[in-house]
């Protein structure tokens, strides 16, 4: 690692402060970019840890019926906490392993945006709330492409707001040695229509398949999109698998979904 | 340099750090508890786990910094002060559960994390919570047994030795 300082705020406020500072970098639980300034990808001046601040931490149920989650809450406390919103707490209990569970943050893989990490198609799959230090942005001007997202420059996700439907799920395919979602669909069904999005398979970061959508509002079960395919041309292909095999897997995991909703 | 202040197995403990300094590095060679393994040094391996705040994490992958009056024990905690191994370390001797040892600081840490949280775990749980600690002996199986051997579980259908 290149050397840097580290500060540990304990408000939002100071954080935001700190992170005024040219090259500073905003740190959550680290369990990304912690190896990547060991590849030395990053060199940042200054990290600013995230971990202190405890108002970030927590989750409560707004008067309104939303599941708010701090930004700064680890997936552990989702998988144990987030009963309200059952596939929501299961997507958060198999994400990683238990010690990154321990550390890695909802905040911090939101802002990361990677295209095969699972949070970012419950989020967008909930047509939740991204709220930050200065402003709320919904979930569907949020994310902007692999590792890209609309947080401006020191911007900080200091909690997330999500619409509990009535019946949802998460199915990850996962990719045998690293344990990411080769392919994962978060489906969720709410009064108004049925939300798929997909994480893992598109080179455009996690997106929302709108012909599926549209045909299971219509009718919620897996039958429902037969026939229905993606485009594999935009798919990330590598040695894990092409195009093509994601784009089918797309179709397998989003039935798979609507199969197993509750 | 900044100075982190953490308690280390029940005992007060401060350094000099760099911002950079991992927890790992911190307890290795600052407190010379060399205990701890490093293994891969990308959080894939789970060599390094400890516990931070009850917490299992990969020291490997948090700054020491962050740990700043955290309670932190390691695996030189598990053993009573006269050497006496504790349940788990036990369990692992008496079941094989380890070859060469590298990743054992880890598993045991790990066990022990898992028997917190869940006094009775079915085998399938034991081999769930150990998705982030690799053994390249490939020894899993003793492992798992000597982890319900230590949850107080009879594993004498379980096969091999």
């Amino acid at each position: 690692m290149y050397a840097f300082d580290i500060e540990r705020p304990t408000t939002i406020g100071d954080a935001v402060s700190a992170l005024g500072h040219e090259e500073a970098q905003a740190l959550g639980g680290g369990q990304t970019l912690i190896p990547t300034l060991k590849q030395r990808l990053a060199a940042p001046a200054k990290l600013v840890s995230l971990t202190g601040i405890s108002e970030m931490k927590g989750i409560c149920t707004a008067d309104d019926g939303k599941l708010c989650i701090g930004g700064g809450t680890c997936h552990a406390d989702v998988a144990a906490g987030a009963g309200a919103y059952p596939a929501l707490a299961d997507l958060a209990g198999h994400i990683g392993d238990p010690a990154v569970r321990n550390r890695g943050t909802i905040g911090g893989s939101l802002a990361n945006n990677d295209p095969s990490a699972c949070y970012p198609s419950a989020v967008l799959g909930s047509g939740a709330t991204v709220i930050t230090s200065n402003r709320e942005i919904a979930a569907d001007d949020f994310f902007d492409g692999m590792f890209t997202t609309a947080l401006e420059d020191g911007e900080i996700i200091t909690e997330v707001r999500f619409p509990v439907p009535e019946k949802a799920s998460y199915q990850k395919f996962e990719q045998p040695a690293s344990r990411f979602a080769l392919v994962g669909v978060f489906v969720a069904k709410y009064p108004d229509g049925v939300r798929v999005a997909v994480t893992g398979a598109s080179e455009g970061g996690v997106f929302r398949w709108s012909e599926a959508e549209a045909a299971l509002s219509a009718n919620f079960a897996p039958e429902a999109i037969e026939g229905l395919s993606v485009d594999g041309s935009g798919m990330i292909s590598d040695l894990h698998g092409s195009g093509d095999y994601r784009a089918h897997l797309v179709a397998v995991m989003t039935r798979r979904a609507v199969a197993a909703a509750h | 340099m900044p100075q982190v202040n953490m308690t280390v197995n029940g005992k007060s403990a401060s350094g000099q750090i760099e911002g950079r300094t991992l927890l790992v590095e911190f307890l290795r060679e600052t407190l010379g508890l060399t205990g701890t393994h490093v293994g891969c040094d990308t959080s894939q391996c789970g060599a390094c786990v400890v516990h931070v705040d009850g917490k299992a994490v990969k020291a490997c992958t948090m700054f020491a910094a962050e740990a700043e009056g955290a309670e932190v024990l390691t695996i030189e905690s598990m053993a009573a002060p006269d050497g006496t191994l504790n349940t788990i370390q036990q369990a692992f001797q008496d079941h094989h559960g380890l070859q060469c040892g590298f990743c054992t600081p880890g598993m045991v840490m790990s066990a022990a994390a898992l028997l917190k949280e869940n006094p009775k775990p079915t085998e399938a749980e034991v081999r769930d919570y150990l998705e982030g600690n690799i053994c390249r002996c490939t020894g899993y199986h003793n492992i798992v047994k000597a982890i319900l051997a230590a949850s107080g579980q009879d594993v004498s259908a379980i096969a091999a030795e």
